[in-house]
């Protein structure tokens, strides 16, 4: 098996508030990111699939379907959009990159067929970032 | 907030970076001086020498459908700053952490040791840790099988 990675960026705002939550309880939880105007990010995702070569192409999957699928899935979704009010799929949730990394595993999964989908991994600052896995699948593999 | 509809599918991983400075010696007491210089190189140097060392701390969990999150990251922050990040930045790895009074410090053994004392962290599970000591060279612990 061989694992190909595609890397994107996008650039988003996001804010996390829960109104279950109090105002009070919203600044606690939630610091900085609760501010109600939004901030933003310039995210990096890393998409890598599994699959055998195929024989002929010597390809795991065509890298244009990829870029196309991401292109559709995400970038038209995401890029240059405020997560709470302009994605759908995040509705009713607090835009983390927990959240919207299992979000993209999600838009992604039944769209690559080629290969089988083996982690996303988005970074929301160099220093933070969230991992999916399919559940079951080993999921320490040097990142 | 609604719950996830595909919960259990999908397992997440939260993965947070941080920085410390530190120096080492790289010298074993049970190596003769001549053993020491050819297996440590320059790394044996008396003196010492340093690095900026990134720390990579991976933890998994259920995503609390009230907050989005695995852990809060300001509890994670604050347990790597109060276990790991305090007691190592701008120190001594030799000198000043107790674990390496007996140990070469490594860093397959600060990737194990820092993995030993963020294990507890009460909030997430642990789930490796990755240390690198340059650009070039990084190491990556799990915990052993029914010890981590």
């Amino acid at each position: 098996m061989v694992l190909l990675t595609r890397k994107i960026e996008f650039s988003a705002s996001h804010l996390y508030h829960n109104p279950d939550f109090s105002a009070e309880e919203n600044r606690r939880v939630f610091g900085k990111c609760n501010n109600p105007h939004g901030h933003g990010h310039n995210y990096t995702l890393e998409v890598t699939v599994a699959g055998e070569p195929d024989p002929i192409t010597g390809m795991v999957l065509d890298l244009r379907d990829l870029k196309e699928i991401l292109e559709r899935e995400v970038m038209q979704r995401m890029d240059h959009r405020f997560l709470n009010y302009e994605v759908p799929e995040l509705a009713g949730q607090i835009p983390t990159c927990e959240n919207l990394a299992r979000v993209i595993w999600q838009l992604l999964d039944p769209k690559i067929k080629q290969a089988k989908l083996h982690r996303v991994r988005l970074y929301e600052t160099p220093d933070l970032f969230a991992d999916c896995y399919r559940n079951g699948t080993e999921g320490a593999d040097p990142g | 907030m609604s719950s996830n509809p595909q919960k259990g599918t999908v397992k997440i991983e939260l993965g947070r970076r941080y920085h410390f400075a530190a120096s080492h010696r790289l010298h074993s007491p049970a190596l003769s001086e001549e053993e020491n210089c050819r297996i440590y190189g320059k790394c044996n140097n008396p003196f010492g020498h340093g690095h900026n060392y990134v720390v990579e701390v991976l933890v998994s969990g259920e995503i609390d459908p009230a907050t989005g999150m695995i852990a809060n990251l300001a509890d994670l922050d604050g347990f790597v700053e109060r276990e790991v990040l305090d007691p190592f930045d701008h120190k001594s790895l030799n000198e000043d952490v107790a674990a390496f009074d007996a140990a070469v410090p490594t860093t397959e053994n600060l990737c194990i040791e820092i993995f030993r004392r963020l294990k507890t962290f009460p909030n997430a599970k642990l789930e490796r840790v990755r240390v690198q000591e340059t650009s070039n060279n990084s190491f990556e612990y799990a915990g052993d099988h029914g010890n981590g």
